[in-house]
């Protein structure tokens, strides 16, 4: 059983968010950069399939020079192989580029199930996993909270609205992770020492295939970031006597919201 | 000119909510770009309904229950035989599903989780939060179709004025199997409404000190027809699903009303309900975060506020 694993780099989600001089882009200056949390579910499930029944754990990623470091992390963690397309100016590929760019780059490296996140945590657009799926002809199976593999196929449980599915898919397929698939993993100390000595693939677009019109022909173009107005608060009461602040919360509801 | 096509689903023989507020929108879209609105079902029966929202022309799928692959394949034959230049989404599961999958298939951009839409000059313009609400873009999407799906709740449901006009119907053959197909729905707590789709939420934080404590949340939630919300630590600490998760790593939502009980309001949840229309916080603690941005703070024990509360909507209700 061979996996692969896309990941993206992603500013900590405890970071504050400065929108940059060109108004188009965010300030990097001073962030910390993580694996985005939603690929540490895809890469531990990955994990899992390997020291089940084998196989190679291959993380890719398409990003700038700091995204090595994300790869070195899953090697860290477990993964056995890393293939890095590097481009300085990837954050400006739309969702379509880099799909078109990912499914280029797996072609040639051997695969049963392809995981991402179902998002990358940030830019927050969902898209990545079915395009890929749609670009390699694959079946997807998104928003995934628990799955098994065996007899070619894979049965996947899927978030939906105040329900959940069970899917079944034939291999290879693609398969996003939700958060409550597994419980990852940290780095070992060993993990991270045996990690230094697998060498990262390096590539660059035209190495998989590809031209910089393909993946920099934007459909979705970023005009403008702004922060979101300041909201001021509003009133602030006592709420010593619950039976009045409770009076005082259900009027606000009933006159103000409207939603009684 | 440009038609505007709206994907919708139903729900117990009614068009959702969000399907309703895509085919508002879209409407709107329609006329701006000098298009017609047209709908996109698996159910004949609904397609009068369509009128009402101003669509002269229904396509509907044989597809049956949702599959990606083989409704990719008919939604693709109905973009392509209606002309459509805008393709809407409601942002479902199945939205969020399927529109980046036909988009792939047709070369097309798309704008998730939008909560404003206009078209100007030929293009699709859209805004959408970021870093989970911390920023706002204001994207372009350029080409043809342009795609989006809408946030529940951001765009109202408008049906039109006047005279309703039964639209056209044209079926949409299925002709893809897919390769990955439901076999089972499991409804774990039959009734439980989602946060993401929600008018209210009634959410709940470590201030509850324990996992049983949510029912104080679930009992002012079931009165007033909420939804459960929840903070990263309580899930963290596995006192409820992931699923009633609000902010980064769990929900972006927008409701109507948003009640926070024992929330302190960590900038990752706040970010993920700001934008809710009407905010009731309640919290001991004066300094709690929370309170900067709710329109109404309650300084208080919200073990004796919440079942005050629920005992006062309760008799609301039975008026």
């Amino acid at each position: 059983m061979n996996t692969i694993v896309c990941i993206a780099q992603v500013p900590d989600t405890e970071s504050r968010i400065k929108i940059g001089g060109d108004g188009r882009h965010i300030d990097e200056t001073g962030l910390k950069f993580i694996v985005s949390p939603y690929d540490e579910f895809a890469l531990e499930e990955a994990i899992r399939l390997k020291e089940k029944s084998g196989g190679d754990v291959t993380v890719v990623t398409f990003g700038p020079e700091r995204a090595g470091q994300a790869l070195r992390e899953c090697l860290a963690r477990g993964a056995t192989k890393a293939l890095h397309v590097k481009a300085d100016n990837a954050a400006d590929a739309d969702s379509l580029g880099i799909a078109k760019v990912l499914a280029a780059a797996i072609k040639t490296v051997p695969h049963d199930v392809v995981f991402l996140g179902k998002q990358g945590v940030g830019t927050d657009n969902s898209l990545v996993g079915p395009m890929l799926a749609e670009l390699l002809g694959y079946p997807q199976v998104n928003v995934v909270t628990h799955m098994e593999v065996g007899d070619g196929k894979l049965t996947a449980h899927r978030e939906i609205e105040g329900a959940e599915e069970v899917i079944e898919a034939s291999l290879p397929a693609v398969v996003t992770a939700q958060k409550g698939l597994n419980d990852p993993r940290y780095a070992s100390l060993k993990g991270i020492m045996a990690a230094k000595k697998i060498p990262i693939d390096t590539k660059s677009i035209a190495d998989v295939g590809l031209s910089d019109g393909d993946v920099f022909n934007q459909r979705v173009v970023i005009t403008k970031l702004e922060l979101p107005p300041e909201k001021s608060g509003g009133r602030k009461i006592d709420g010593s006597d619950p039976a009045a602040a409770a009076r005082e919360i259900l009027k606000y509801i009933k006159e103000e919201a409207k939603a009684l | 000119m440009a038609n505007v096509l709206v994907f919708t689903e139903s729900k117990d023989g009614k068009l959702k909510k969000v399907s309703r507020e895509a085919l508002s929108i879209g409407r709107k879209l329609a006329q701006a770009a000098g298009g017609d609105l047209v709908g996109f079902t698996n159910d004949r029966a609904l397609a009068n309904d369509f009128g009402k929202y101003g669509a002269k022309t229904v396509y509907v799928t044989s597809a049956g229950d949702y599959a990606t692959e083989s409704y990719a394949s008919a939604l693709a034959e109905a973009i392509k035989q209606s002309g459509a230049g805008v393709v809407l989404f409601g942002g479902t599961s199945n939205g969020r599903d399927l529109a980046p999958r036909v988009a792939a298939r047709l070369g097309a951009g798309v704008a998730s989780d939008v909560d404003q839409l206009e078209y100007a000059d030929g293009k699709l313009r859209a805004r959408r939060p970021v870093y989970s609400g911390k920023v706002f873009a204001t994207v372009e999407v350029t080409g043809s179709p342009a795609i989006a799906t809408t946030r529940p709740n951001a765009f109202p449901a408008e049906e039109v004025e006047g005279a309703v006009v039964n639209p056209q119907v044209t079926d949409i053959a299925a002709d893809a199997t897919s390769k990955a197909k439901v076999v089972e729905t499991k409804t774990p707590e039959a009734g439980e409404l989602s946060i993401a789709e929600a008018d209210i939420i009634v959410s709940g934080g470590r201030g509850l000190k324990e996992a049983q404590n949510f029912s104080y949340i679930r009992d002012l939630a079931h009165a007033i027809n909420g939804a459960v919300g929840a903070s990263r630590a309580t899930v963290d600490a596995g006192w409820i699903d992931h699923q009633h998760q609000v902010g980064q790593t769990g929900r972006v939502v927008s409701p109507n009303l948003y009640i926070a009980a024992g929330i302190s309001g960590a900038i990752q949840h706040l970010a993920g309900m700001s934008s809710s229309k009407h905010i009731v916080a309640i919290n001991k603690d004066p300094e709690a975060p929370i309170f900067r941005i709710a329109d109404l703070g309650v300084v208080g024990d919200l073990f004796q506020i919440l079942p005050a509360l629920t005992e006062e909507v309760k008799k609301a209700r039975a008026h």
